[in-house]
């Protein structure tokens, strides 16, 4: 910094810009193009969902964006605890107010580049959380999800196809069916308290909050079948809500809707079943 | 008469040769004096942490060996993890966190750093420290009611948490609340003291620049948790009152709404992270330049970056709400204002790391605990990107992907920078060097499986792995990783193992360690003007004057490599 | 065991006094505490139609009597400083229990108050189906906290003020009187919010 040559000031501002803009346009660019195999990312969680490649996409672009000023900063630290070791007992350090204006420039370039970065980031993760959680595609059928203390209660429509239309809805306690390739449109109820619908593999997670009903869409691409956690603390069964999705492909779901016909069972008394049963067993030592 | 007096006075505090014998009491119980206090709070905060140490020991060891007995507990049933895991965060946030860095440092540091003989109010002091120690009982207590101790998690939402029926825990969610509402008052008391000592105890010529950074992080902490706690005062009001079937606040079911608990916690949660990051920060930034002998780095933009922070940090939190129900609209805006908050403590961050360009560093054992805390605090900073981008937050919110970000960023501020200020302020509280290699053994022998725990965590959040849950091995996609999970556990078991070379370090130090002298750092601060163990009153032979600021390292033209602020041209 | 004012305390590097200092950082926290309640009340009214019927019950003469009461002793109580500053001690003394009384007036009308609607209230919503007995709606739960909490400032200022009055007679530490005298505006100016937004606005 002693030596510092005095580039005009717009000059290397505009450099900056430049080298910044070019860095965030290689990152999206490489992780877009040349790193294959952005399917395992997730630590080889499979992407089950139409939105999966969406969120682990981001998730690569912040880990390029981030990482890179990540690996700068740590480096730099090193370097200079290495660079800058007392090795000789007479060993002087320079003094450096930090006040002067080419000395500030180290630290409010970067801090330029770094927005720049961020604003990239934003971009990105308003693309995603649009499409997940705000823009929903016509439902091509609807579920009904209950969380309650301690388990899921599913509604699927039965074969007429309707949601909470005729008698012939299937409730099922911790066990979800869908088919692959539609669009559903969950909706979301909490009987107690707070609880969480989440499915890694989809990578969706929502909350379930008592007095309301809450619509979100997830779109299953994999056949396969895959867990369902609960997402938020819901007292002492809270780690014991398993859940299974399984997605068929279009056969085997109407195989499986012509087998499991519980036409009779009320919403009311599946719950019953699903409450007294399930948490008397789990909440046993 | 009136003890008005409008501007600064330069006599030493008077009759302390004439003053009756103190007994043990007066002295070290009912004390007024800012440095028992600040013993007090410390050794109080150091214990409850050996308390929250040891809930996460009884958690790892049901997550590493689940269904097995853990000894020295005993079988750990659901109820009890979830008890363990609330109250180990509790604990650490608001009975180690605070009182150590805040009270604890504030205490000692501010009138000594300031040139003043104690804190403005002393007996609001030893009051706040007072309800502070009741605090400790009655979360403590909470553990032995019926019912057993509050299990909802740190975050307490209701319903779970307002009612008994649901939460099971009927007084032990209540003693909960109680205890962290007294930490609050305790907290404010205490805060007021540290405000106001600062802004108007400063000896003669120290101006508003010139006072050190730890200093002025802890009054801008204080700060922030006095604007910011307000609001959960209130919903904690409400929340005690729907407990005891009163009120419906938080209840659907009578016209209440959940997410308002949300708000009023995360509206003070949020501000509660930079209440504790910033002394912790502002500790390393007192010892950075006094071992690698440079002034610190455009102190200005520090400041100004630690406001900024502070200011931003009241506009951010729903981001712990993202998928909480909350119109996704809204989403939009805190994940802008959350991504923009990472920049200006990344500014700070770089501050920091220009400070050692050019110094002549050396490796003392405070020293090491300060550069950790850059080095680890970048990780957490980094990973907080992910929790604040709405995207990725839908699939990383409650996994452990967010526990390994807040531990690589509350390990830092709780244990790594309150070990860098313990070392360095070591031999002026006690007037005794710690021991150089057993400090750098415990120094490694925390850190390195501190790192590879946490670090082992992300990938478990990305495997899908979500919080408070006992046993994953039900779990089919997260049963293979059970591997990681013993490791992890085995870590801890180590970096606990490590901890008694700390209390060994102190406890041989203290009665055979090498006697200290009065500035053994060669460092600028008023602190080590006073004799080793402060006297009542500090300054002792007259009050100081100060000519600059704190960190006048090398500076060019003078024959000694510091130039402390009392020292005239 | 004698207590020593430090010199800390007499030192002003901002020129203001340290003890004024000190209290407006106390206002400051409470400000926001009970800002922080208010603030959520408004958001639960604006959403809510029903209250201006629940909020029908309060009692109006008996707030608008409180809003005068503790406007006359935010008036006492600057009397009080006002003689202090004119070396009358003795008539201070008398000034700050008049202070005190006003707070006693208050808090027999609040209790009159409590006793009344909660009765009433208990009346009025026991026998509704799906209501936990002795529970109360929102409305209510806000009334209730918001008054509750500033009754137990008012009892806590008149016993600080109590206090303060012992010092005076003595002839020491005068200047808490002014002190004592921002914080109780301040318990004052939370009412005048209170009155409104809970008894007239129906």
């Amino acid at each position: 910094m002693s030596k510092s040559k005095d580039i005009p000031g717009t000059t290397s501002y505009i450099l900056f810009i430049v080298t910044a803009v070019i860095c965030v346009v290689f990152a999206i660019t490489a992780f877009y193009f040349v790193f294959p195999n952005r399917e395992t990312w997730m630590v080889g969680l499979p992407q089950a969902s139409s939105y999966a490649g969406d969120i682990d996409g981001l998730f690569g672009l912040i880990t390029y964006l981030v990482g890179f000023w990540f690996v700068v900063s740590e480096v730099v630290f090193f370097y200079f605890i290495f660079r800058y070791r007392k090795k000789t007992p007479d060993q002087k350090a320079e003094y450096v107010t930090g006040e002067e204006h080419h000395q500030k420039q180290w630290i409010t370039i970067p801090h330029i580049l770094v927005i720049i970065c961020d604003v990239a980031l934003i971009f990105g993760t308003v693309y995603v959380w649009y499409k997940v959680k705000q823009d929903l595609p016509p439902a091509q059928a609807t579920i009904r999800v209950t969380g309650q203390q301690w388990a899921w209660t599913f509604q699927h429509p039965g074969p007429d196809g309707q949601l909470d239309k005729g008698d012939d809805d299937i409730y099922l306690v911790d066990e979800l069916h869908l088919k692959v390739d539609t669009v559903y449109h969950f909706k979301l109820e909490s009987t107690d308290v707070l609880h969480s619908f989440s499915i890694p593999a989809f990578r969706i997670k929502q909350d379930s909050v008592p007095g309301r009903t809450i619509t979100g869409w997830f779109e299953p691409t994999l056949v396969g079948e895959y867990d369902i956690q609960c997402a938020e603390m819901c007292g002492i069964g809270h780690g014991l809500m398993k859940g299974r999705v399984y997605v068929h492909a279009e056969n085997e779901y109407s195989q499986w809707l012509k087998g499991e016909n519980l036409s009779g069972a009320t919403a009311a008394e599946t719950s019953a079943v699903a409450l007294g049963q399930v948490a008397l067993e789990r909440t046993s030592p | 008469m009136t003890q008005k007096k409008k501007t600064g006075t330069r006599k030493a505090p008077a009759g302390h040769t004439s003053h009756h014998e103190e007994s043990f009491w007066s002295k070290y119980v009912f004390s007024t004096n800012h440095f028992v206090i600040a013993l007090q709070y410390t050794i109080t905060g150091v214990f409850m942490a050996l308390i929250g140490g040891y809930m996460a020991y009884v958690f790892r060891m049901q997550l590493a060996f689940p269904g097995e007995a853990v000894p020295g507990f005993g079988i750990v049933g659901p109820g009890e993890y979830n008890n363990m895991v609330t109250n180990h965060g509790t604990i650490m946030i608001f009975w180690v966190a605070m009182p150590v860095l805040i009270a604890g440092f504030g205490n000692f540091c501010i009138p000594l750093m300031i040139g003043a003989d104690d804190m403005v109010f002393p007996r609001l002091n030893r009051l706040s420290y007072q309800i502070f120690l009741l605090s400790c009982v009655v979360i403590i207590a909470s553990q032995f009611v019926p019912g057993g101790g509050f299990g909802g998690a740190w975050t307490a939402y209701p319903p779970l948490s307002s009612e008994a029926g649901y939460s099971l825990t009927k007084w032990g969610q209540t003693l909960w609340l109680l205890g962290v509402a007294l930490e609050f008052v305790a907290f404010l008391m205490g805060g007021i003291n540290f405000i106001t000592t600062t802004m108007n105890a400063r000896v003669k010529g120290m101006k508003m620049y010139d006072i050190p950074i730890v200093v002025w992080f802890i009054v801008i902490a204080s700060i922030l948790f006095m604007l910011s706690v307000g609001p959960l005062i209130a919903g904690a009001v409400m929340l005690l009152l729907d407990q005891f079937h009163v009120t419906g606040f938080y209840n659907p079911a009578l016209g209440g709404e959940p997410l308002l608990w949300q708000h009023l916690f995360w509206f003070f949660g949020h501000p509660e992270v930079y209440v504790v990051l910033l002394p912790a920060i502002g500790v390393c930034a007192d010892i950075i330049p006094v071992f690698a002998r440079k002034k610190l780095f455009a102190y200005k933009i520090v400041l100004w970056t630690a406001i900024a922070t502070g200011a931003l940090s009241f506009v951010v939190w729903a981001h712990h709400q993202f998928v909480a129900g909350i119109d996704p609209r809204m989403a939009h805006i805190f994940t802008v204002t959350t991504l923009l908050i990472s920049i200006p403590i990344a500014e700070m961050v770089f501050v920091y790391i220009a400070t050692l360009y050019g110094g002549s560093i050396e490796f003392k054992t405070p020293m090491l605990w300060a550069l950790a805390f850059i080095a680890e605090f970048l990780i957490g900073g980094c990973t907080g990107i992910y929790l604040g981008s709405t995207g990725t937050d839908i699939y990383f919110h409650d996994t452990y992907f967010v526990v390994a970000h807040f531990h690589f960023t509350f390990v830092p501020i709780s244990i790594i920078a309150v070990f860098a200020g313990i070392t360095y302020w070591f031999p002026k509280a006690s007037g005794r060097m710690l021991n150089e290699t057993l400090g750098k053994i415990h120094f490694w022998g925390t850190v390195i499986p501190f790192t590879f725990m946490f670090l082992a965590m992300f990938p478990l959040g990305m495997a899908g792995q979500h919080r408070r849950t006992s046993d994953y091995t039900i779990f089919p996609e997260l049963a293979g990783w059970q591997d990681w999970r013993v490791i992890i556990t085995y870590c801890l078991l180590i970096m606990i193992a490590f901890q008694f070379v700390f209390f060994w370090n102190v406890i041989w130090s203290l009665k055979s360690g090498k006697k200290a002298e009065k500035n053994p750092w060669r460092a600028n601060t008023l602190e080590w003007l006073v004799p080793n163990v402060p006297p009542h009153g500090n300054f002792t032979d007259g009050f100081p004057e100060v000519y600059r600021g704190p960190y006048e390292y090398s500076t060019p033209g003078r024959k000694e490599d510091y130039w402390p602020q009392n020292v005239p041209d | 065991m004698s207590f020593e004012v430090p010199v800390a305390t007499t030192r002003s590097s901002t020129g203001i006094p340290t003890g004024r200092l000190g209290m407006w950082w106390v206002v400051a926290s409470e400000v926001v505490i009970f800002g922080g309640l208010i603030v959520c009340y408004l958001l639960f009214r604006l959403g809510n139609d029903g209250w201006g019927g629940e909020a029908s019950f309060t009692i109006v003469p008996a707030g608008a009597l409180n809003t005068f009461v503790l406007l006359t002793s935010s008036y006492f109580v600057v009397k009080a400083h006002k003689l202090i500053g004119e070396g009358d001690r003795e008539e201070a003394f008398k000034y700050l229990w008049y202070t005190i009384a006003c707070a006693g007036i208050f808090l027999l009308v609040k209790t009159y108050e409590y006793t009344t609607e909660i009765t009433e209230m208990m009346h009025h919503h026991t026998n509704e189906d799906g209501h936990m007995i002795g529970t109360f709606p929102v409305f209510w739960g806000f009334y209730f906290a918001a008054t509750g909490l500033h009754a137990l400032h008012v009892i806590g200022g008149a016993v600080v003020i109590g206090i303060v009055s012992f010092g005076v007679k003595k002839g020491e530490n005068l200047q808490r009187v002014e002190y004592v005298g921002i914080y109780w505006h301040f318990v004052d100016a939370v009412w005048i919010f209170l009155f409104p937004l809970f008894y007239i606005a129906k």
